[in-house]
């Protein structure tokens, strides 16, 4: 429902908004003239359209659209698979689809390869004379084979019958077949087929397993005809099955035919057997006439005019089916892009851009069940507060030997098994965190540790960075000194020392916060030594001589003249960091955004990766947008001065 | 008592490619208490550089120039510089632009406060001291420059082509204010520019330097500035003896000019 109301929706704003364009296009030809920069502020309804566009041409990729509006029409297109598939065999041996009859060219073919092995023994150095008389013998007889199978007189009346049969199991189908109760399935049967169906379950159906949090796939087109039209080709397609199974097993084998075949497979197998190893190359030859010998007699060669009637009966069917199709093929050639659910066979499986590409409403869906504290991702949710008591975050910060170095023993039990504690314990256990105090809401969760990591890899390398390349930027033996060190690891892809460190540092936070420290300090280092070495000499000479000294002189002129450099280079290395971070999630750890989107791709969970995608260019974009206010806060003189 | 004497002032720079240049040779000369110096010379003929030795920024090659019988080896309060830019803090507000000197101090914040109101009236910019540098125009920045070196209360004020980037109208407005400085605060004043008229107006004595070596080759006491204190600038420009000496020194530097053209063809 929400889907039709959308694409509605979609195709009125596009209308409208490229409507309201127009107009506006016209009046501007007026501004163009006397000038309107309002206007030139403007261009919402261009966005919309855009955005809309792209909206549409999602639901449209993901089949959304043929799920809104069509919701039967994926189960009913795979029961007219399953027909076709069913049809594809008969209508092969005839000219409907193809250019001509399937004994035709079989003859063809056939009489083609005879020709090639005639040629071959002709021509060969390694058989004698008197061989190749004989194989010219069996290619010959083998030949004369065909004639015993396109006459007419000698087609055997039980064969005829049978085709007969065939033909009019054929007719009743179709008679059956456009009757409207078709397949008459009795009370029991269609309750039978509507539980199973509701079992089964409907289309794109999100299954989660709450408690484990793990999000399972969905499961796609379902396979069980859910309604009477889709039933009656599911009928129709078991039908024919049967029928066909029927025809294949039927040969058009007259007494003739048989001694003829016979005869030769005696002769080759005997010939074959007089021959010594020597004559290897003669004894294959006879084998691969025997071989097409037997090819003629599994093919269904029939005379000329045998099947006419058969020919008939189905192409009556098909026309009958196609007619029951009505707009069922429209639908799967306009709204099932690139994975056309016919064509994908009666498995009825979703292939193509269908399978990356998750509907929207499943995605959204996904979106808010991961978004829940209880289910998050493999058991952690995205992003959630968590009551944390102060005492753990004292403990965290003490260090334990402030216990240590107290005077007097830790305590040790009675005899009675009582613990009595005195002063030194009683420090123990606040430098632990072993205590209550009151608590307080802390974040946590894999966007949380993802922003975590960057925060706190980019809030040190500005620490160490931005003082280290001023310095560098100020004294030559700075310069010289770090330069080296600097130029060593620089160059040097982040993701490349990746390995290194989280194999030395652990895969947890440790490991990821000093490869992003490695990032950003040699971006904040280069752009402080940018913005140092930039200063003016005549502001350094002006503070100087205001009686500045060179410390004030590093504070109050070199530091904010360098300032817009730094902030430049902390929106770099902002960006390096987070590319690094989900790179670095990626090969090892337990949780992160890049984390949730690598175990996603194991079990191809298409929707959380478009999320964790979405997710991520979101945080990008926030950061960008935070660090772009920030900077039109802190330096507004920036290239005024 | 506190003048400025120079001996024997010689700088020699070494360029890159390994040539010495004498941007300064044998430079004697004497500026006492309350003198107003401007020096006028084609480019290249050592102005700045005399001017950044006075101020400590670099060392002559030998000689000796003293302040107060103190020799001059570094920068200090008692030279305040003005740039030809300005050389502001355009992070900073006018008031913490010229109040820096006295921030470094650590002096009274209020007492402070109260000097920079003074001076920035002084100057002409009462009210703009919340504003920021960025927003001024380039008189005003000049203006502050002015402030800026002033309120540290320097014996002795280098500037530095300080009008060159104004236009016109401004610079006009600019002499008179420096002029009106020089008469209330009494201090001597060394003003470096390219413009003969500027020199002449607001000289109370002129150096007009020559080039290759850098030195000064010719002395003159001038009347204009005097005058200047009394009468409107654009009146003095019209006298007749105005006229006669900005023709001759304009011929001098044509010449030293094409002397210098010539060597280089």
């Amino acid at each position: 429902m929400l889907t039709q109301i959308v694409t509605f929706l979609i195709f009125v704003a596009v209308i409208g908004c490229i409507l309201y364009g127009r107009k506006l296009i016209k009046t501007e030809k007026v501004d163009a003239v006397f000038g309107n920069p309002e206007r030139a502020l403007g261009g919402t309804h261009w966005v919309i359209v855009g955005s809309s566009f792209l909206l549409l041409v999602w639901l449209y990729y993901s089949w959304d659209i043929a799920k809104g509006f069509y919701p039967k029409s994926a189960n009913e297109l795979c029961q007219v698979a399953k027909v076709n598939d069913s049809l594809l065999g008969l209508k092969y041996q005839f000219p409907i689809e193809e250019r001509e009859f399937k004994s035709t060219s079989q003859i063809k073919k056939e009489n083609k390869n005879l020709n090639l092995i005639l040629n071959e023994i002709q021509n060969s150095q390694e058989i004698d004379n008197q061989q190749k008389t004989v194989l010219a013998g069996f290619i010959k007889k083998t030949n004369q084979l065909i004639p015993l199978l396109t006459n007419e007189d000698l087609i055997e009346n039980e064969t005829k019958q049978k085709i007969n049969d065939i033909t009019g199991k054929i007719n009743l189908l179709t008679e059956n077949f456009q009757k409207p109760d078709y397949p008459f399935e009795t009370e029991q049967e269609l309750n039978e087929r509507l539980k199973a169906v509701s079992e089964e379950g409907g289309w794109g159906i999100v299954k989660v397993q709450s408690g484990t949090g793990s999000i399972e796939n969905t499961m796609e087109v379902p396979l069980i005809p859910a309604t009477d039209r889709g039933l009656k080709f599911h009928a129709a397609a078991q039908e024919l099955n049967l029928i066909s199974d029927e025809f294949f097993k039927l040969r058009n084998h007259n007494p003739q035919f048989k001694n003829q075949i016979k005869q030769l497979k005696d002769d080759i197998k005997s010939y074959r057997k007089d021959l010594s190893d020597s004559e290897e190359v003669a004894s294959t030859y006879a084998k691969n006439i025997i071989k097409i010998a037997r090819r003629i007699e599994f093919a269904s060669i029939y005379p000329p005019n045998a099947l006419n009637k058969m020919q008939n009966a189905i192409i009556k069917f098909d026309n009958a089916q196609l007619k029951t199709q009505g707009g069922l093929r429209f639908i799967d050639i306009l709204l099932f892009p690139a994975g056309t659910i016919v064509a994908s066979g009666p498995s009825c499986s979703e292939q193509g851009s269908g399978r990356w590409l998750p509907k929207p409403s499943d995605t959204f869906n996904k979106f808010i069940l991961m978004s829940k504290p209880s289910v998050g991702y493999k058991d952690i949710p995205l992003l959630w507060i968590d009551m944390v008591d102060v005492s753990k975050m004292i403990g965290f910060i003490l260090p334990d030997w402030i216990a240590d170095i107290l005077p007097g023993e830790y305590p040790v039990h009675t005899k009675d098994g009582i613990v009595k504690e005195n002063f030194k314990g009683n420090v123990l256990k606040v430098v632990t965190g072993d205590f209550k105090l009151f608590k307080v809401p802390v974040p946590y969760g894999h966007i949380w540790d993802s922003f975590l990591r960057v925060f706190l890899g980019l809030v040190f390398g500005i620490i160490i960075g931005v003082p280290l390349g001023l310095f560098m930027g100020l004294n030559r033996f700075a310069k010289g000194f770090f330069d080296p060190l600097i130029e060593l690891y620089r160059p040097v892809p982040p993701l490349a020392w990746a390995p290194l460190i989280i194999s030395v540092l652990g895969i947890d936070n440790t490991g990821k916060v000093f490869l992003l420290f490695m990032v950003s300090l040699s971006i904040m280092i280069i752009s402080a030594r940018a913005g140092a070495s930039g200063t003016q000499l005549s502001k350094i000479h002006a503070a100087h001589s205001l009686g500045a000294s060179k410390r004030q002189i590093l504070r109050h002129v070199i530091f904010p003249n360098s300032l817009p450099e730094i902030l430049t280079g902390i929106r770099v290395a902002v960006g390096m960091c987070w590319g690094t971070l989900v790179a670095a999630e990626f090969l090892a750890g337990t949780t992160g955004i890049g984390f949730v989107e690598n175990v996603a791709k194991k079990y191809f969970q298409y929707e959380v990766i478009w999320i964790t995608i979405f997710i991520m260019g979101m945080l990008g974009l926030l950061f960008d947008i935070t660090l772009r206010k920030i900077i039109d806060k802190t330096i507004p003189w920036r290239g005024k001065g | 008592m506190s003048d400025l004497i120079s001996q024997n002032l010689n700088m020699i720079f070494k360029t890159p490619k390994g040539e010495t240049v004498h941007a300064l040779k044998d430079l004697n000369f004497t500026l006492k208490k309350g003198e107003l110096l401007t020096v006028l010379g084609p480019s290249g003929c050592g102005k700045t550089t005399l001017l950044n030795i006075t101020a400590g920024f670099i060392r002559p090659t030998s000689g000796v120039i003293t302040l107060n019988n103190k020799e001059i080896d570094g920068p200090g309060v008692e030279r305040g510089m003005v740039f030809q830019q300005g050389a502001l803090f355009e992070w900073l507000t006018v008031a913490e632009n010229v109040n820096f000197g006295l921030r470094m101090k650590k002096e009274d914040p209020i007492q402070t406060a109260k000097k920079v109101d003074e001076w920035l009236e002084i100057v002409g910019l009462q009210g703009f001291g919340n504003t920021p540098t960025y927003q001024l125009s380039g008189g005003m920045q000049q203006r502050v420059a002015l402030a800026r070196c002033l309120i540290n209360d320097p014996d002795l004020i280098l500037m530095d082509e300080p009008l060159g980037a104004l236009d016109a109208l401004t610079r006009e407005k600019m002499q008179s204010l420096v002029l009106k400085i020089w008469k209330e605060t009494g201090k001597t004043i060394i003003l470096i520019t390219h413009s003969v008229e500027e020199a002449l107006l607001l000289g109370e004595r002129l150096y007009v330097m020559a080039p290759r070596p850098g030195r000064i080759h010719k002395e003159y006491n001038l009347p204009f500035a005097s005058m200047g204190l009394k009468e409107d600038l654009r009146e003095i420009k019209k006298n007749k003896d105005f006229s006669a000496k900005r023709e001759e020194i304009l011929e001098m530097i044509w010449n030293m000019e094409e002397e210098i053209m010539g060597k280089d063809i």
